[in-house]
């Protein structure tokens, strides 16, 4: 007899959402967690649900996206009542800057495709630096304007790992702090080894993020990912100023801000770089001038999980029924969907859905 | 209480606490001088709203920040006070926000 | 970025610091050197200038050895840039700091860490109310402004709390009590080292004279305790210890703690350099060879930075680090460094002779390391308390970087270091494991904390 309906090898955003979804629907699940200092984007995150701008050339995944931040407010509800964490959960719509005119049109033109092909679920708005004042009267001269979505959100990402995880434990999954090495499908069977124990389990779920692309060939899958560092800085506490995320200056709960919208190639480092630091810090002095004196008190890199075409990978194996691999860089904006929607499908014995087909790595196989 | 064992602290200047004028040494920081004058709460935590004030002397803790002429976070410990300086106790009470 | 070059770059004007640079011009070295403070002289020798003039007897005579250090320094060549904020260093050894509001960089062909030490955290119910203070601040307030606190109850254990109150007294200040919380057992423990500690017989000594002294002066003091804690609502009101199982209450309006130093780790770690928990110490230190050359290339840590040992091993060890440094870069030969450390050498080593007993007798309980009160906070910046740390190891969390991701302790602009070593003591302890395995915080720049100014003002990028 297996031990587990499910094991879940990755226990960062991806894998905690999907583990909860799963135990929320009766199955005995494990989840392999890494050690202490484990390469993870969840902790780097920046803590937006995030629909403007996302799946431009995609509309399924800008569907696939929107479904996600609609269920947010019932979700975060969930979690919150069972787990008694507060996730700081607000979603009272985003605004990303734009500081020329060329940046000002090009971004309306990008909104009016999005809401195009939505077929009216997304509305946007866009604001001249005069409007955007009335809002926001911290906004500096320098900001053109800025696109408003009303279904952008933020979290605290961190107690939102926090939650799921101890949401997952509270309803019987089990945890295991340990790197997997290996895994092997035989009878119907999945095997997953670390260097001290071998577990069983009917299914596996993949959500090791960069890990996901050397186990994936144990079970006749693939998903090639490379990562992308994003430099995130944090500021001490100042008062609130800033009720909406935006997409480069995010105020926490706490007091503290997020600044960062970097994107640099460097394959698997994580230190900082002063030239990215201080663009950003220029950046946001531009956007709200009274933010100067602000001092920043940690800045990192965090790595991105990222595909060739920017668009998640969601993959059932053929050869391997019952193995399935998960690959996104929005594991915030997307956990509803992979907790409710993917879980759900996964705890049925249901290949994925239709929809979802799209998002097969065997795009990349040309 | 804090005093000064110097008879003579020369040079003095004028800084405000809360508008109350204190006459303090020129060469003193500003959370020395705020200690000197018997005042020990600098701030109000964010979080939970603790009083707190300096605690390390040194640069290190960051428990003496204060609002130094409209600047919250200023760590009055490493600032020397100025003639006419404007201090506040700093509250930056972020826990309400999202209730 | 193009940044200003020099032979070697110092971070930190304390002793170690100091002489390593006065050492370094003198064999042609440029040299750049950086110090938070407004005058030479690092911790131990705080504000030494200007206490040289007036009547300060009671700064006590290792104050004054300091002075023909300083004046050596003084002479020098090297750049001193005073008031300035070391907020990175990378391995690639480029240093930047922030003087006046403004960023500057520098790179360094070799780089000497020599920040020095900053008192252990002292985790006690009830530390962070206002008219708690560490016993350091006092003597800063003390030796920079000539300012004291009347009626205060010291709490700890460690020379530096006898060398203050000793300075307290000797200025004829009134101290309500000192409760001194060295364990009992240390005194036996300490035994068996003090046939290494009589060859430096005059440090020992001098710590037993204050002693003497202090409790000769007719001050309440307190030994023997078993546990302490300071009450209040905002303020302190009072100190309550338990002595034979009683805890009897103690009124006051201030006081003042320390259970020794420990090294700032910050700097080195940012830069990539390795560590080692000390058993003996109970602090990390940072991994060292002889000369003081850390595991990053070009990277030295001398002083209190490293491993603790006190202001006169820090001078030492910041003259050994200087002349490796400078065979490094070809200014002296392997001989001359061999020949000219051997005074300092042989100083460090009668300093170190006394260091197994001084770190066997003042090793604070592991009960004031790690706290027992789940209250207590342990976190300042983030007010995170012990409940919240033991309910995330409950939820699965293995080490210091998920602490700070479920509970944000250590996240605050302290960067750590008032709860770092707590942190690695409670997760060693709940976990059941060695310090080794739990680690510490990773470290990321900026060592200090910055403004957006100041980072968007860095010059020549
Ligand atoms: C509060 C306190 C008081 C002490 N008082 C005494 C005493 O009275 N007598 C005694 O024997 N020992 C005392 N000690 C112990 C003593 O500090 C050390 O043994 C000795 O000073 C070590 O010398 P050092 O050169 O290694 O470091 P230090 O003397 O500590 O010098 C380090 C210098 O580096 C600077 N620095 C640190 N970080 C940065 C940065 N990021 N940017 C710029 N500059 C930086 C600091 O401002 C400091 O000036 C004290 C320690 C502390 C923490
Ligand atoms: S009192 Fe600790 S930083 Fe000022």
């Amino acid at each position: 007899m297996n031990n587990f309906d499910t094991i879940v090898i990755g226990g960062g955003l991806i894998g905690a959402s999907v583990a909860y979804g799963l135990s929320r629907s009766g199955q005995r699940v494990a989840m392999f967690d890494e050690g202490d200092n484990a390469i993870r984007a969840a902790r780097g995150n920046f803590g937006l649900i995030w629909v403007q701008g996302k799946g431009v050339n995609s509309p399924a995944y800008a569907a696939w996206t929107r479904k996600s931040a609609q269920q947010w407010p019932d979700f975060s509800k969930e979690l919150t009542e069972l787990t008694g964490i507060d996730l700081a959960f607000e979603q009272n719509g985003g605004f990303d800057f734009c500081l020329n005119n060329d940046e000002y049109t090009s971004r309306q033109a990008l909104m009016e495709k999005m809401a195009a092909d939505s077929s009216g679920e997304f509305s946007f708005e866009m604001l001249n630096n005069h409007e955007l004042k009335k809002i926001l009267p911290e906004v500096g001269p320098s900001v053109t304007g800025a696109s408003f979505s009303k279904l952008d959100g933020h979290i605290n990402p961190l107690l939102l790992l926090k939650a799921l995880h101890k949401a997952f434990k509270q309803l019987g999954g089990m945890v295991l702090s340990e790197a997997v090495v290996d895994l092997n499908y035989a009878d119907k069977t999945f095997k997953v080894n670390t260097n001290s124990q071998t577990h069983e389990s009917g299914k596996v779920v993949l959500a090791a993020g960069f890990s996901n692309k050397t186990l994936a060939p144990k079970v006749g899958l693939s998903v090639p990912v490379y990562p992308q560092r994003g430099e995130i800085l944090v500021t001490e506490k100042i008062k609130p100023f800033l009720r909406h995320p935006t997409g480069l200056v995010r105020q926490t709960h706490e007091g503290g801000l997020m600044l960062g919208d970097s994107h640099e190639d460097v394959g698997f480092d994580e230190g900082t770089n002063m030239n990215e630091i201080q663009q950003i810090a220029k950046r946001a002095i531009a956007i709200f001038p009274c933010l100067e004196n602000v001092k920043m008190i940690r800045a990192w890199g965090s790595l991105r999980v990222l595909t060739k075409d920017g668009l998640p990978i969601y993959d059932h194996s053929n050869s391997c029924p019952g193995a399935y691999a998960f690959s996104s860089h929005s594991g915030v904006t997307l956990s509803t969907v992979h907790a409710l929607d993917i879980a759900s499908c996964i705890a049925r014995d249901d290949l994925l859905p239709s929809s979802l087909t799209c998002f097969s790595a065997k795009r990349f196989d040309v | 209480m804090f005093r000064s064992i110097n008879n003579n602290q020369g040079e003095l200047i004028t800084i405000y606490f809360e508008g109350r004028a204190l006459n303090v040494p020129k060469d003193h920081n500003v959370a020395t001088a705020l200690l000197e004058a018997g005042i020990s709460s600098f701030r109000q935590t964010a979080l939970n709203n603790e009083s707190r004030g300096p605690y390390c002397m040194m640069g290190v803790c960051f428990d003496c920040l204060i609002n130094i002429n409209g600047l919250d976070n200023q760590q009055s410990c490493t600032i020397q006070v100025s003639d006419g300086m404007k201090i506040r106790r700093q509250v930056i009470n972020t826990s309400g926000k999202n209730e | 970025m193009n940044s200003t070059e020099y032979d070697i770059i110092i971070i930190g004007a304390g002793p170690a610091g100091m002489s390593a640079a006065a050492l370094a011009d003198h064999h042609k070295a440029s040299v750049l050197i950086l110090d938070e403070n407004c005058a030479p002289g690092g911790q131990i020798y705080r504000a030494i200038e200007k206490n040289q003039k007036g009547d300060n007897e009671w700064l006590g005579q290792s104050h004054q050895e300091g002075l023909p250090l300083v004046e050596a320094f003084r002479r020098s060549r090297v750049n001193y840039q005073h008031s300035t904020k070391v907020w990175h260093l990378s391995s690639a050894k480029v240093v930047h700091y922030s003087v006046n509001g403004k960023s500057h960089s520098a790179q360094g062909k070799q780089i000497l860490v020599a920040t020095g030490a900053q008192e252990r955290p002292f985790p006690l119910l009830g530390w962070t109310l206002n008219g708690v203070m560490s016993a350091g601040a006092a003597q800063i307030l003390l030796k920079e402004s000539g300012v004291v606190c009347e009626d205060a109850v010291f709490v700890g254990t460690g020379p530096l709390l006898y060398l203050i109150a000793h300075q307290y007294i000797s200025a004829g200040i009134p101290i309500k009590a000192i409760i001194d919380t060295t364990p009992r057992g240390n005194y036996l423990r300490a035994l068996r080292y003090s046939f290494g500690a009589l060859k430096n017989a005059k440090s020992i000594l001098q710590g037993w004279c204050w002693k003497r002294e202090i409790i000769k002066s007719g001050t309440l003091y307190i030994s023997n305790i078993g546990d302490v804690r300071i009450n209040g609502s905002d303020s302190v009101a009072s100190v309550e210890y338990c002595q034979k199982g009683k805890w009897k209450n103690l009124n006051c309006k201030h006081v003042f703690l320390h259970q020794g130093v420990a090294p700032e780790l910050n700097t080195s770690l940012s830069a990539g350099c390795d560590k080692s928990w000390n058993e003996r110490q109970a602090c990390w230190t940072i991994d060292v060879d002889q000369y003081g050359q850390s595991s990053v290339e070009g990277i030295s840590v001398a002083g209190d930075a490293s491993s603790i040992a006190g202001g006169v091993a820090a001078a030492q060890r910041g003259s050994i680090a200087a002349l490796n440094m400078l065979y490094t870069l070809n200014l002296i030969s392997s001989s001359d460094r061999e020949a000219l450390s051997k005074p300092f050498k042989k100083k460090l080593s009668k300093e170190m002779n006394a260091r197994p007993f001084i770190d066997a007798l003042f090793k604070p309980h592991l009960r004031y390391r790690v706290p027992q009160d789940s209250r207590t906070i342990v976190c300042r910046c983030e007010e995170v308390t012990l409940a919240q740390i033991k309910e995330s190891i409950n939820v699965g969390c293995k080490g210091p970087s998920q602490l700070k991701s479920f509970t944000r302790c250590g996240m605050g602009p302290c960067q750590g270091r008032l709860c770092g070593l707590s942190v690695t003591e409670i997760l060693t302890k709940e976990l059941g494991v060695r310090e080794e395995q739990v680690g510490y915080y990773n470290i990321r720049p900026p060592i200090k904390p910055v403004t957006l100014a100041e980072l968007a003002s860095l010059d020549g990028s």
